[in-house]
C-alpha cells in the first residue's frame, strides 16, 4: 500500500491557493496565478461526496432525530420563537438554511419517525448541508495528517478509514447535527496546525493570519452547533497556550513581538469566537420574532418582546405600578410551570389528612392559567380607596402595601401557622375574620430585587419584586408542591423565612396591569373581566435577551432520562449498542447507526498501542535512553496530543454527565481515534520494522487489514444506506453482537 | 546540591532543597535574621496554647443539641448500643465519637432527636471535647507545615493566627461533628507528606519511614471519616508521582534503588492505608451486630447476620416451589418489597385497578403465592400432592395473598414514569386473564435450573407485552401512601431496578435450611456497604425550589449556617468565617496567581535573579504550588457534584487557603523589603507589615467572636442589636 502511493506528486498545497508573495507586486509584474492541484485531495473529496450524497433522498420519510430537528426548521420557516435545551442555535440555523434554499414553507407535522414526507418538503436540500459537511471530513482528515508531518500514504489511509466508516456515513446522510459538528472540529484542528506550521517562517503573514482567524471561527462554529464543540475548543486553547509557553522561553524573540503574538492569539482564539457566538444568537433572535410554543418558559419581559402572545395583551399597559393598580403577579422561577398568584373563595380545610390543623382561611395558590381570580389590587395601608388617584402615586422600593384580592376583596395575609404541604413554612391566606383573636397581618414590604437605586419605582413586567411580610419577615414564595384535591391541584404558596436566602421562587413580577377606576365592587368585577389597555412600549436589549435565553438553554432539564436506544459511555468503545434510525414500513430495509467494527477495533488497538509505547518511551527517556530520534519523538507526541487528546476530551467528560447518552455522542471522539490508527501504523513501520523483510511483511499485513475494513464496510452498508432490503436470514447474519438490536420482521 | 541546581534550571521543584542548617542565611541575606533556636518551640507552644484555649472556651455552651450533632451524636450512641445503622459516610469518624463518648462515661441513652433538645444530665462534654481536641491540633499542624515549606517563622505564625482566630474554624471544632476529625487527618497527611519530602535526602532513615507511614495512616483516617478524604489522597498521590518521576530522572540512582523507593511508597501509601481502611470496616461490622434502623438498606443475606433481625437464625426452604408463599425484594439500594393493598389507582392514573407498589417495611401485604399460569395446582393444604419446583424459564402467576388478586400489567402508562407500563392487581380469587402471566428467569442461568431463596437474582418478564417488572424508585403521591412506584419497563436493560430476590419463603412441604450458609464474606460486605454509601450520597439531591448553598458562595463567606437558636431569646451560634480573614484569603489567592505568573514568566524569559530572589521564587512556586493544588483539589470538585452542598464543605479548602496566605504574604513582604536599601528599614517594613496583619486579625476576632461563643438578644437585623453594625452582608443571619 505504501509503495503504490509514493506517486503522489504534489507537495500538499491546499487546493488552488495563489501565492501572494509580495502583496503589492502586481503593480510591477503581470498577475500570475500558479495553481498546484493535489490529485489525492481531489480524488478523496470526490469519493467522499459520492459516499455521502448517493441516494440522499432515500428514504423519503422522517428518520430518527429528524423528527426533533425538523420541528425547529419549520419554526424557523415560520419565524416562531422556540427554546431548545439541546444546544445553541447555529446548527439549527444551518439546517434551516437548507430548508430555506430548498423553498420549504415549514408546513409539515413532525410527529413520528417513519412518517412519509409530503411533496412540499425539500428532502434533498434539507439533508444536503450535513452530507456535504460529512463528505468534506474525508479530505480534512487527509490534510490533518499531512500537517502533522506524516507521509501522504498515512494521510490517505486516514482519509480512507473515515470514508469507509459506516457510522459517520449514516450520521451524515440525514438532517442531523453531528456531521456538521465534526466538520467544524476537524477544520479547527487543521487550521491550527496550518497556523502553527507557518509560525516559524512566516509569522504575521497573510496566510498566518488567515489560518489563525479560521481556527477561532471554526471553534466558535463548532461550539455554536453543539456544546460538545467546547471540548475541542479547550484542547486547542490548551495547545496554543503550551506552544506560547515555549515561545516565552525563546530568548531570540523580543518582549514586544511576544506581546504582539499574545494579543493576536487572544484576539483570534478568544475575542472573535465569543463575538461570533453572540452573533449566532443575534441572528437567531432577529429571525424568530413571533410568539410560539415555548413562550411560557421565558420571563414576562421577554414574552412581551415577541409579536403576538403576551405582547398583544400587555401592549399599552401603564408602566409604573401605583396605589390602586390592578395587577396579576407571575412567579419569576416558572418551575414546575409558570403560574400566577391566585385566590378563590374556598378555604383551607380545618384539618389536613395527616391531622395537622389550618387557619381555615381563604386559600392562596399559584395557578398556571390566566383567570380573573389572578387579579390583585395594590392598596395603600393608610387609605381606604381602591382606585388610582390623579395623578397616580407610584409604589417604590421599600414601600409597605396591602394586596387585595380583586374578586373577593380579601387581604393577602400570612401568620405563624404551618403551610399545608411545607410545614416548616408559614401558611399564606386571604384573611377572614373569625373573631378568634387571630388578627390580620396583611402588611407587605415591596422589595425590588433588580433595582438600580433604593428609590426605584415598581415597574410592570420589568421589576422583579419580593414581598416581605412586615410582622414575621417571611417572604412570599412558591413552594413548588401541588395541593391535593381540596386545593384543586394548584400550586402551594407559602411564607418562607427570609433567612433562607435568595431564590427565584420568592420573586414575582407584574404581568398584566391597569389603573383601577371603579369604586364599587360590582363595577370593579366588570373592570377585572375586561381586557387591559393603555400605552407604553418596552424593549429588552439584545444582551438582556441573550443572557436570559442562554441561561434557559443551560438550565432547562428534560424530565425523561430513558430511551430505548440510550446507552452508557462504556458501551461505546466496544460498540455494544446501536440505534435503529428507520425501518421500511413493509420490507426489511432499515437504517442503523452502527460503526465499522473493523475500524473501531483497530482504533482501540491503536489507542492502546499508542499509550503503551508512549509510556515506555517516556520512562526510558527519563533514564536517558533514546529509542527514537528526537524529531520523531516530537512528531509522535504532537500527533498523539491532537488525535489521542481529541479522543480523550471528546469522550471522557461523558462519564461525568447525567443526561441521556446515545451512541452518536461518541462520533467526534471516534473520528479522532481513527486518525490515530495511521499515526501508530506509520510509527511501527518506520521505527520498529528495521529489516526489509519485516517491512514487506508489515505492508502485506496492512493490505490484508485494509481489505478487512473494506469487507466490513460492504457488509454493513445495507444498514447504513437503507438499501437494498435484506431478508430476515441476512439480517440475522448481520447481528454480530448479541446486544445489537436489529429489527427482524415476523413473517 | 547537584540535583537541586539541575532542578532549578529546569524550572521544576527540587525535591531536596539544599538543607541549610544554622545559621540559616548567609550575611547580607533577607531582611529578617535567623531567629534564635529557642524561638521556634516557644512559638509552637504559644500557638498550640492559644488554639486549645480558643477551642475549649465555653465548650459546654449551649447545653443542647446543635445542628448535625443530632446525626453524629446519635450515631455515636448507636456504636455504644451496638445497633446497626446506615450512613453515607465511612465509619471511622462516628466510631471515634462513640469511643470518646464511651470513655468519658456517656451511656448512649440520649436520643439526639432534633436540634435544640437539652442534654440535661447526659454527659456530652467528652464527645465535644474530643472533637475540640482534634480541631485544636489543626493549628500546630498548619504551623509546622508552613514552617517546613517556607522556612519562615512569620509565615507560619500568620497562618496559625488566621486559623486560631477564625470564627468559622472555632465553631466547627466545638461540636460533635465529623469535620474536625476529617480535617485532623487531612492536615496530618499534609504535614507528614511535607515532612517526608524534606527527609528526601536521607531516604530509608528512621524519620523518613516514620513520616511516610504516618502519611499512609492519616490518609486511611481521612478516607475513613468522609469520602472527601479522597481529595487529600489525590494530593498525596500526585505528590508521590512527581517525587518518583524526579527519582527516575536521577541517573545516579540505580534501577534497583528506584525499585526500592517505589516499593516503599506502595507499601506505605497504598497497602498500609488499605489495610487500615478495611480494618476499620471490620471493627464497624463487628461492633454493630444488632438489628437497627439501617437494616433495610442492605441485602437480605447481610440482614441475616444481625441479631434481632427477623432473618437472623431463621431457616427457610431453599428452592422455590409452586404454592410457596414468598416476599420479593427489589435489588436496588433501599429497594422495597413487592407490595399490594386493597386501594385502587385513582381516577386518571392508568386503569382503575388495585395498586401495586414497593414498600420498605415488612408487612403482611408483601406476601405473594406462586402459582402455575394455567392451573390452580399445589394447594398447600393438601399434603398428598407432590411438590413441584419452579424452574428458570417457567411461566408463572403471582397471587397476592391478602387480596387474592394477580400481579398484572398492561399497556397503560405507569403513574410516574410515563414511558413504562402500569402494574396492577387484577382478577378475583386468583382468576384473571393472560396479562397475569410472567416468565421467571434467573440471571446468568440456563433453563431448567431451580430458583434459590435469597441467592438467585430473578427477573420477571411480562409474557404479553415483553416488559420487565421493576421499581422506578420514585415515591408515589398521597394516594399511593408515599410508597415506591412499581412499573413494567419495556427497556430490557439489566439494572438492579428490574431484578428481585425472594426473601421470605413459606412452604410446609419442603425441608428448611439454615440461612447461615448464606453468610456473606467480608469482601462482599465491604463492597455492598460501599455501593450503598455511594448511592446514598448521590441520592442526596436538592429539591426544586429549595434554597441551597452554591460552591461560589463559600470563599466570599456569602452565607453561614445556623448552628443553634432561632429567636431573640435563644442562645445563638452561627457558623460563619471571620470575614476579614476570609476576604484576606480570597484576595491572597488572586495575589498569589499574579505573583506566580510574573515569577514563572520571568524565570522562563531567563531573567537573572539574585540568590535571595531565587529562594523566594522557589518558595512561591513549589511550596505555594503544592498548597494551591491542595486548595484546588478540595474546592473545584464541588462544582461538579450534584448532591446537596453545605457551607462547611469548604473548610478543608479553607485550611489550604490560609496556609497559602501565610506563604504569599511572607514572600510579598520580603520582596518589597528587598528593594529598601538599609537592612534596618527593610526589617522594619517587613516586621511592620506582619504586625499590621496580625493586629487586623485580632481586632476582627474581637468584633466577631460572639458568632462562635454565642449571642443572646435581638437579631442583627434589628438596629438595636450590638451586632447590627457587623452585618456587612445582607445574607448573614445572626
Amino acid at each position: 500500500m505504501c509503495s503504490s502511493n509514493q506517486l503522489s506528486n504534489a507537495e500538499g498545497v491546499w487546493g488552488i491557493w495563489p501565492t501572494f508573495d509580495r502583496m503589492l507586486g502586481f503593480l510591477k509584474e503581470p498577475v500570475v496565478v500558479t495553481a498546484k492541484i493535489n490529485v489525492n485531495l481531489v480524488a478523496l473529496t470526490v469519493l467522499g461526496l459520492i459516499s455521502r450524497l448517493w441516494g440522499l433522498c432515500y428514504p423519503r420519510a422522517v428518520v430518527f432525530d429528524e423528527v426533533y430537528y425538523g420541528q425547529f426548521v419549520s419554526l424557523y420557516m415560520k419565524r416562531i420563537f422556540f427554546v431548545d435545551d439541546s444546544g445553541p442555535p447555529f446548527g439549527h440555523m444551518l439546517l434551516a438554511l437548507g430548508g430555506y434554499l430548498g423553498g420549504f414553507d415549514g408546513n409539515f407535522l413532525w410527529n413520528r419517525i417513519g412518517a412519509e414526507y409530503s411533496m412540499n418538503v425539500p428532502v434533498w436540500s434539507l439533508r444536503l448541508l450535513p452530507a456535504l459537511a460529512g463528505a468534506l471530513c474525508v479530505p480534512l482528515a487527509y490534510q490533518i495528517l499531512v500537517e502533522l508531518h506524516f507521509s501522504h500514504c498515512a494521510a490517505i489511509g486516514a482519509a480512507l478509514l473515515i470514508l469507509l466508516e459506516n457510522s459517520l456515513i449514516t450520521q451524515s446522510r440525514f438532517m442531523l447535527l453531528e456531521s456538521i459538528l465534526i466538520f467544524f472540529i476537524l477544520l479547527a484542528v487543521l487550521s491550527y496546525l496550518k497556523f502553527y506550521n507557518l509560525q516559524k517562517h512566516s509569522a504575521f503573514s497573510g496566510s498566518w493570519w488567515f489560518w489563525l482567524l479560521l481556527t477561532g471561527v471554526a471553534c466558535s462554529c463548532a461550539v455554536g452547533v453543539k456544546y460538545m464543540g467546547l471540548f475541542t475548543y479547550m484542547l486547542l486553547l490548551a495547545t496554543a497556550g503550551l506552544h506560547f509557553w515555549h515561545m516565552i522561553g525563546d530568548q531570540n524573540l523580543s518582549n514586544v513581538s511576544l506581546l504582539c503574538h499574545f494579543l493576536a492569539r487572544g484576539l483570534a482564539l478568544i475575542i472573535i469566537p465569543v463575538g461570533l457566538y453572540l452573533s449566532f444568537f443575534y441572528v437567531h433572535l432577529a429571525l424568530l420574532y413571533r410568539s410560539g410554543p415555548h413562550d411560557q418558559i421565558m420571563t414576562s419581559a421577554f414574552q412581551a418582546s415577541l409579536e403576538g402572545g403576551l405582547a398583544r395583551i400587555t401592549q399599552g399597559q401603564p408602566l409604573e405600578v401605583a396605589y390602586g393598580s390592578q395587577v396579576t403577579l407571575r412567579n419569576v422561577l416558572g418551575k414546575p410551570v409558570q403560574c400566577w398568584l391566585h385566590s378563590h373563595t374556598n378555604t383551607y380545610p380545618i384539618r389536613y389528612e395527616n391531622g395537622r390543623g389550618s387557619s381555615h382561611q381563604q386559600q392562596v395558590t399559584c395557578y398556571p392559567f390566566k383567570d380573573v381570580n389572578n387579579w390583585w389590587i395594590v392598596k395603600d395601608p393608610g387609605m381606604q380607596q381602591l382606585v388610582v388617584s390623579n395623578p397616580p402615586r407610584p409604589v417604590r422600593h421599600g414601600h409597605i402595601v396591602q394586596l387585595v384580592h380583586g374578586i373577593t376583596t380579601r387581604y393577602l395575609n400570612t401568620h405563624d401557622v404551618a403551610a399545608p404541604l411545607s410545614p416548616h413554612s408559614q401558611e399564606v391566606s386571604c384573611y377572614i375574620d373569625y373573631n378568634i383573636s387571630m388578627p390580620a397581618q396583611n402588611l407587605w414590604r415591596v422589595e425590588i430585587v433588580n433595582r438600580e437605586s433604593d428609590t426605584d419605582v415598581w415597574k410592570t413586567i420589568l421589576s422583579e419584586v419580593r414581598f416581605i411580610h412586615v410582622n414575621t419577615s417571611a417572604v412570599l414564595k412558591l413552594s413548588g408542591a401541588s395541593l391535593p384535591e381540596w386545593g384543586y391541584r394548584q400550586l402551594e404558596v407559602v411564607g418562607e423565612k427570609l433567612s433562607k436566602g435568595y431564590h427565584q421562587s420568592m420573586v414575582w413580577n407584574v404581568e398584566e396591569h391597569r389603573y383601577g377606576k371603579s369604586q364599587e365592587q360590582k363595577e370593579r368585577e366588570v373592570e377585572l373581566h375586561s381586557p387591559t389597555q393603555m400605552d407604553i412600549s418596552k424593549n429588552l436589549s439584545f444582551m438582556a435577551k441573550f443572557t436570559e435565553l442562554q441561561w434557559k438553554i443551560l438550565t432547562l432539564k428534560n424530565e425523561d432520562t430513558e430511551h430505548k436506544y440510550s446507552s452508557s459511555a462504556l458501551d461505546w468503545i466496544t460498540m455494544d449498542t446501536n440505534i435503529a434510525y428507520w425501518l421500511h414500513p413493509t420490507s426489511g430495509a432499515q437504517i442503523h447507526l452502527l460503526g465499522n467494527v473493523a475500524t473501531w477495533a483497530s482504533a482501540n488497538a491503536a489507542a492502546l498501542a499508542y499509550l503503551c509505547l508512549s509510556l515506555w518511551y517516556l520512562l526510558r527517556r527519563r533514564r536517558k535512553i533514546y529509542d527514537i530520534p528526537e524529531d520523531a519523538w516530537q512528531l509522535w507526541m504532537s500527533a498523539g496530543g491532537i488525535c489521542g487528546g481529541g479522543w480523550a476530551v471528546n469522550y471522557l467528560p461523558f462519564f461525568l454527565m447525567e443526561k441521556t447518552l446515545f451512541l452518536y455522542h461518541y462520533l467526534p471522539a471516534v473520528t479522532f481515534q481513527i486518525l490515530l490508527i495511521p499515526v501508530v501504523l506509520q510509527h511501527l513501520s518506520d521505527h520498529l520494522c528495521r529489516s526489509v523483510l519485516l517491512k514487506s511483511m508489515f505492508s502485506a499485513l496492512l493490505v490484508a487489514w485494509f481489505s478487512w475494513v473494506y469487507f466490513v464496510y460492504c457488509t454493513f452498508s445495507p444498514l447504513s444506506y437503507g438499501q437494498p432490503a435484506l431478508s430476515p436470514s441476512e439480517l440475522r447474519a448481520l447481528r454480530w453482537k448479541d446486544t445489537w438490536n436489529i429489527l427482524i420482521r415476523k413473517q | 546540591m547537584r540535583r537541586a541546581r539541575r532542578g532549578a534550571a529546569r524550572g521544576g521543584c527540587p525535591r531536596m532543597p539544599p538543607r541549610q542548617r544554622e545559621p540559616r542565611r548567609g550575611p547580607g541575606g533577607p531582611a529578617r535574621p535567623a531567629p534564635p533556636a529557642a524561638t521556634r518551640p516557644a512559638a509552637l507552644a504559644l500557638v498550640t496554647l492559644l488554639s486549645f484555649a480558643s477551642r475549649f472556651h465555653r465548650l459546654r455552651e449551649p447545653p443542647h443539641v446543635c445542628w448535625d450533632e443530632t446525626h453524629f451524636g446519635k450515631m455515636g450512641s448507636y456504636y455504644i448500643n451496638r445497633t446497626f445503622f446506615f450512613d453515607v459516610h465511612p465509619p471511622l469518624g462516628k466510631m471515634l465519637i462513640g469511643l470518646a463518648g464511651y470513655l468519658s462515661g456517656y451511656d448512649g441513652t440520649f436520643p439526639f432527636q432534633k436540634p435544640g433538645d437539652r442534654y440535661e444530665q447526659h454527659n456530652y462534654i467528652g464527645m465535644r471535647g474530643f472533637c475540640a481536641f482534634l480541631g485544636s491540633c489543626l493549628v500546630p499542624f498548619a504551623y509546622l507545615t508552613v514552617l517546613e515549606l517556607s522556612k519562615s517563622l512569620p509565615a507560619a505564625l500568620l497562618t496559625a493566627f488566621i486559623l486560631i482566630f477564625d470564627t468559622g474554624c472555632i465553631t466547627l471544632s466545638q461540636y460533635i461533628l465529623l469535620d474536625p476529625i476529617l480535617m485532623f487527618f487531612l492536615m496530618g497527611a499534609v504535614l507528614s507528606m511535607v515532612k517526608c519530602n524534606s527527609c528526601a535526602d536521607r531516604p530509608f532513615s528512621v524519620s523518613w519511614w516514620f513520616w511516610l507511614s504516618l502519611t499512609g495512616v492519616s490518609l486511611a483516617g481521612a478516607m475513613g471519616v468522609k469520602f472527601v478524604g479522597l481529595f487529600v489522597v489525590l494530593l498525596v498521590g500526585l505528590n508521590t508521582i512527581y517525587d518518583l518521576w524526579d527519582l527516575l530522572g536521577n541517573l545516579s540512582l540505580s534501577l534497583v534503588m528506584f525499585g526500592k523507593h517505589l516499593l516503599a511508597r506502595v507499601l506505605c501509601l497504598i497497602v498500609l492505608p488499605l489495610a487500615l481502611y478495611m480494618a476499620m470496616f471490620a471493627v464497624h461490622f463487628a461492633v454493630l451486630n444488632r438489628s437497627g434502623p439501617g437494616d433495610g438498606f442492605f441485602s437480605s443475606a447481610f440482614q441475616s447476620q444481625l441479631i434481632g433481625n427477623n432473618l437472623h437464625n431463621v431457616s427457610v426452604p431453599e428452592h422455590l416451589a409452586y404454592g410457596s408463599v414468598v416476599t420479593m425484594k427489589n435489588l436496588r439500594m433501599a429497594g422495597g418489597y413487592l407490595h399490594s393493598h386493597w386501594h385502587l389507582y385513582p381516577e386518571g392514573v392508568g386503569a382503575r385497578q388495585q395498586q401495586v407498589t414497593a414498600y420498605l417495611h415488612k408487612d403482611l401485604n408483601n406476601l405473594w403465592i406462586i402459582k402455575k399460569h394455567d392451573s390452580d395446582t399445589a394447594d398447600l393444604s393438601d399434603p398428598s400432592s407432590p411438590v413441584e419446583f419452579v424452574r428458570h424459564g417457567d411461566i408463572i402467576r403471582l397471587e397476592h395473598k391478602e387480596t387474592s388478586r394477580n400481579l398484572h400489567s398492561h399497556q397503560h402508562e405507569a403513574p410516574l414514569t410515563r414511558k413504562h407500563f402500569q402494574v396492577t392487581g387484577y382478577g378475583i380469587n386468583g382468576t384473571g386473564d393472560s396479562n397475569d402471566f410472567w416468565r421467571i428467569e434467573v440471571v446468568g442461568r440456563k433453563s431448567g435450573t431451580l430458583i434459590k431463596v435469597l441467592r438467585s437474582q430473578v427477573r420477571l418478564t411480562h409474557v404479553a407485552t415483553g416488559c420487565m417488572l421493576g421499581s422506578s424508585g420514585k415515591t408515589l403521591p398521597k394516594w399511593g401512601w408515599e410508597q415506591v412506584e412499581v412499573t413494567c419497563t419495556p427497556y430490557l436493560k439489566e439494572t438492579p431496578n428490574s431484578l428481585w430476590n425472594f426473601e421470605d419463603h413459606i412452604n410446609p412441604k419442603l425441608p428448611n435450611i439454615s440461612l447461615d450458609v448464606l453468610k456473606p464474606s467480608f469482601a462482599e460486605i465491604l463492597l455492598e456497604s460501599h455501593m450503598v454509601m455511594i448511592r446514598g450520597n448521590s441520592g442526596l439531591k436538592p429539591k426544586d425550589n429549595e434554597v441551597t448553598s452554591k460552591p461560589w458562595h463559600w470563599p466570599i463567606n456569602y452565607q453561614g449556617l445556623r448552628f443553634s437558636g432561632v429567636n431573640e431569646t435563644d442562645y445563638r451560634v452561627y457558623l460563619l468565617g471571620n470575614p476579614v480573614i476570609w476576604w484576606l484569603n480570597l484576595v491572597t489567592i488572586g495575589l498569589y496567581l499574579l505573583i506566580t505568573v510574573c515569577t514563572a514568566v520571568a524565570l522562563k524569559r531567563g531573567v537573572q535573579l539574585t540568590s535571595e530572589l531565587k529562594e523566594l521564587s522557589r518558595v512561591v512556586l513549589c511550596a505555594g504550588g503544592q498548597i494551591t493544588l491542595g486548595w484546588l483539589l478540595h474546592y473545584l470538585p464541588f462544582f461538579m457534584m450534584g448532591r446537596v452542598l453545605y457551607f462547611h464543605h469548604y473548610f478543608p479548602a479553607m485550611l489550604f487557603s490560609s496556609m497559602l496566605t501565610g506563604i504569599t504574604w511572607d514572600a510579598l513582604l520580603k520582596f518589597c523589603a528587598g528593594f529598601l536599601s538599609p537592612s534596618t528599614t527593610a526589617r522594619k517594613v517587613y516586621g511592620g507589615g506582619f504586625l499590621a496583619l496580625i493586629l487586623l486579625i485580632l481586632y476582627s476576632f474581637y468584633l466577631f467572636h460572639p458568632l462562635s461563643y454565642g449571642m443572646v438578644g435581638p437579631m442583627a437585623s434589628n438596629p438595636s442589636s450590638p451586632m447590627a453594625g457587623l452585618r456587612w452582608m445582607d445574607s448573614w443571619e445572626f
